[in-house]
């Protein structure tokens, strides 16, 4: 073939090799394309719809503190009126003097839902914050009941027939007569960040859920981090190859890939019914998450491990380093990025987990902020789960609320990784 | 440049064309004058290595003689970088080698159960074909060695063995600003000086470089060169390299290495200009390699 007709043969296939060089590249920023859309998707659903329940409805009381009704004996023993006084009582009585004209039974028990069964809790803290205000009465701004929030937010219509809307006719009347007089308006929703769950969607908060989150998670970053790291350095560094440590490695990697509900059974069997550890309580769910995290860590930090150059190890030998000198002086912090972000990504996996978590109990209905390991609580994901399967239209917008704060969670963690890479990354 | 000379006469020479594949390895004589350098610091005999099955380096014996410089040559997988790394046990870090022989260091073989390798490598330093500073400050890198041996007793006798490392190593004049920086931001050549400092910063009796000029220009090469001449009133050197030219500059004797056999060692001058084995002579009249 002469060179003539080979340089031919080339020209003629060029417009091929482009075409499917064009066409590769076409399909990879479609891929990109339909990613980004179903990105915006999400975001735009979630956000949508749970924006909302940043704000909540607050309704303006002039509220008596009755010592008549809050400390009828009249001992002013501040422990006794925060276990015994009636602040229900205040708050109606506080409606009822909004309201003087309604007086049927069955009218008057609507009214008192116009603010929060839990309004009463609100008086009962301000009261102990602040005891001088017993007998004096003030403008109160509080928290308003959900279904009202869920009208003046829109999502109960007034132009449905009155008989399939969950807000009565009446009560529509006494929320516009609160609205012209400026006794109702949509405020920062701070209960949300700050409380536990709750029976009633305007008490419920993320917060408890967030600190369980968060002491499940210190839990399983400090068992699975060190743990991990050290049987990844033996295992890279100092284990002998053999059968055994074969058979280690094999079963890291599958147990890698064991849907992580088998690990919640294992700590439900092992660390609840045979160790005999309490249930519900972020300690079991950081060991049960820790057991999941431990092989992505190991992997992680394994090919960390491997990836630092061996001139660096033969340097360190070349001058008499002893092993361990040359692993930790050198080749760990080489090591270190690759290994935190594997961790990190173990943590942010950890912190996306519900499963295994149902298994040991903290699926439980939990009020209370958690104060340790050892107290029962819930976790972010769990949150979401109880939450999406409650009926109450306040819960939908606060589930999507929840998943906005997880998301963040997440976005703090990843960022975390990655300054801590760029602070622990080294040339060679 | 006389050598170089005698090179090219050789590669004209007629006689050199019979290119025959005796392949007979020098494997006699313990103590005889061809292996024996005339004050041996380390003497080898019978050292075999196996990776796995393969037997890469057969029955070599040589000696290493105090403050000379020894180049090993010959082509590519003959084992002179094998055996070099047997001499301070570097070739212990790759899995499934094994050396057997023996090969002694004051009247201790290196290979014996009893001899740390921690020790042994302080005695017998090393610097590797790329040049290898760790991601440190030029300064950390010299003072690691005295650092892990507790060479120095504090700050003002760190300082001073830093100072002379680098400058044994000639870096002294270039670094002396900017000890703090990074060493891997120096220089290719540098980088390579600085390791060479770092070796001799525990003071060792025997350096062993690898093919420590591969990875330089010429001119760095050069420096180096010079820097290995200096070196030798104070060490030991055995130096493995490609380039005909510079076994023939900076070493003393030269050991030809084939396929895993030590054809030849002898004068470098004697190798280079008078080879007494067929093999020795096609390869540096550049027949093959």
């Amino acid at each position: 073939m002469s060179n003539n007709e080979s340089m031919n043969r080339v020209r003629a296939g060029l417009a091929r090799r482009y075409a499917t060089e064009r066409r590769f590249r076409m399909y990879g920023v479609l891929a990109i394309l339909m990613s980004l859309f179903f990105l915006v998707l999400l975001f735009t659903t979630i956000i949508g719809n749970g924006y909302t329940a940043f704000l909540q409805t607050h309704i303006k009381l002039d509220i008596t503190f009755d010592q008549a009704l809050l400390d009828p004996s009249g001992k002013g023993d501040l422990a006794e009126i925060s276990r015994t006084g009636d602040f229900n009582g205040v708050v109606k009585a506080a409606l009822r003097e909004a309201f003087p004209e309604v007086t049927k039974r069955g009218d008057r028990k609507s009214l008192y839902n116009l603010a929060s069964g839990g309004a009463g809790f609100e008086l009962r803290d301000m009261l102990m914050a602040d005891p001088s205000l017993m007998g004096k009465t003030v403008s109160v701004w509080l928290t308003a009941d959900d279904e009202i929030d869920m009208f003046m937010k829109g999502h109960i219509d007034r132009d449905v027939p009155e008989d399939d809307r969950r807000v009565k006719d009446l009560t529509i009347e006494w929320v516009d007569r609160l609205l012209a007089e400026d006794r109702l308006e949509k405020q920062f929703n701070t209960t949300f960040f700050t409380a536990g769950d709750s029976r009633d969607a305007e008490q419920s908060g993320i917060w408890g859920a967030a600190v369980g989150s968060f002491y499940t998670l210190i839990v399983t970053l400090l068992l699975s981090f060190p743990i991990g790291v050290a049987a990844a350095i033996y295992l890279e560094e100092f284990a002998p190859t053999n059968r055994f440590t074969d058979f280690i490695e094999v079963n890291i990697n599958n147990l890698a890939a064991v849907p992580s509900i088998v690990f919640g059974l294992l700590g439900l069997a092992v660390f609840i019914s045979f160790f005999g550890m309490p249930r519900s309580a972020p300690l079991v769910g950081g060991l049960v998450l820790t057991l999941m995290t431990l092989p992505t860590i190991i992997i992680a930090s394994r090919a960390a491990l491997k990836s630092v150059p061996p001139s660096i190890r033969e340097a360190a030998l070349g001058i008499g380093a002893s092993k361990m000198q040359m692993v930790f002086h050198h080749v760990l912090p080489l090591a270190m990025p690759g290994m935190l972000t594997g961790a990190i990504i173990g943590m942010a996996q950890a912190l996306g987990e519900s499963a295994p978590l149902l298994m040991i109990g903290m699926v439980a209905f939990i009020v209370d902020i958690p104060g340790g390991v050892f107290d029962p609580s819930t976790v972010l994901p769990v949150q979401i789960y109880l939450w999406a399967d409650s009926p109450e239209r306040a819960f939908v917008e606060r589930t999507s609320a929840a998943i906005m704060v997880l998301l963040a969670f997440l976005v703090v963690m990843n960022a975390l990784a990655v300054m801590l890479r760029k602070r622990f990354e080294k040339r060679w | 440049m006389d050598i170089a000379m005698n090179t090219t006469e050789a590669l004209m020479s007629p006689d050199s064309t019979d290119a025959t594949s005796v392949h007979k390895p020098v494997r006699d004589a313990v103590g005889s004058p061809l292996l024996d350098a005339t004050d041996a610091r380390m003497t080898c005999r019978n050292v075999n290595v196996y990776y796995g099955e393969k037997h890469a380096i057969h029955d070599v014996s040589l000696d290493i003689g105090k403050n000379e410089v020894i180049a090993m040559i010959g082509p590519s997988g003959c084992g002179k970088s094998t055996f070099l790394r047997c001499l301070n046990r570097m070739n212990d870090t790759i899995e499934g080698c094994r050396v057997s022989g023996q090969i002694q260091i004051d009247d201790q073989d290196i290979y014996d159960k009893s001899i740390d390798v921690v020790p042994l490598r302080a005695q017998v330093g090393m610097v590797f074909q790329k040049p290898n500073p760790f991601p440190k400050s030029i300064f950390d890198n010299v003072a690691y060695g005295p650092r892990i041996h507790g060479l120095a007793g504090n700050r003002t006798d760190l300082d001073e063995i830093v100072e002379t490392s680098l400058q044994k190593a000639g870096l002294w004049e270039e670094v002396k600003d900017r000890l703090d920086q990074p060493g891997t931001g120096l220089s290719g050549g540098q980088q390579q000086r600085l390791c060479i400092a770092r070796a001799i910063a525990v003071s060792p009796e025997v350096i062993l470089m690898d093919e420590p000029c591969s990875a330089l220009d010429p001119i760095a090469t050069a420096r180096i060169e010079e820097l290995i001449d200096e070196l030798r009133s104070n060490f030991t050197i055995a130096i493995v390299t490609h380039s005909m030219q510079q076994a023939a500059r900076v070493s003393q004797r030269t050991a030809y290495f084939h396929l895993g056999d030590l054809i030849e060692v002898g004068a470098t001058e004697q190798i280079f200009t008078n080879p007494t084995h067929k093999l020795t002579e096609d390869y540096i009249t550049g027949r093959f390699g």
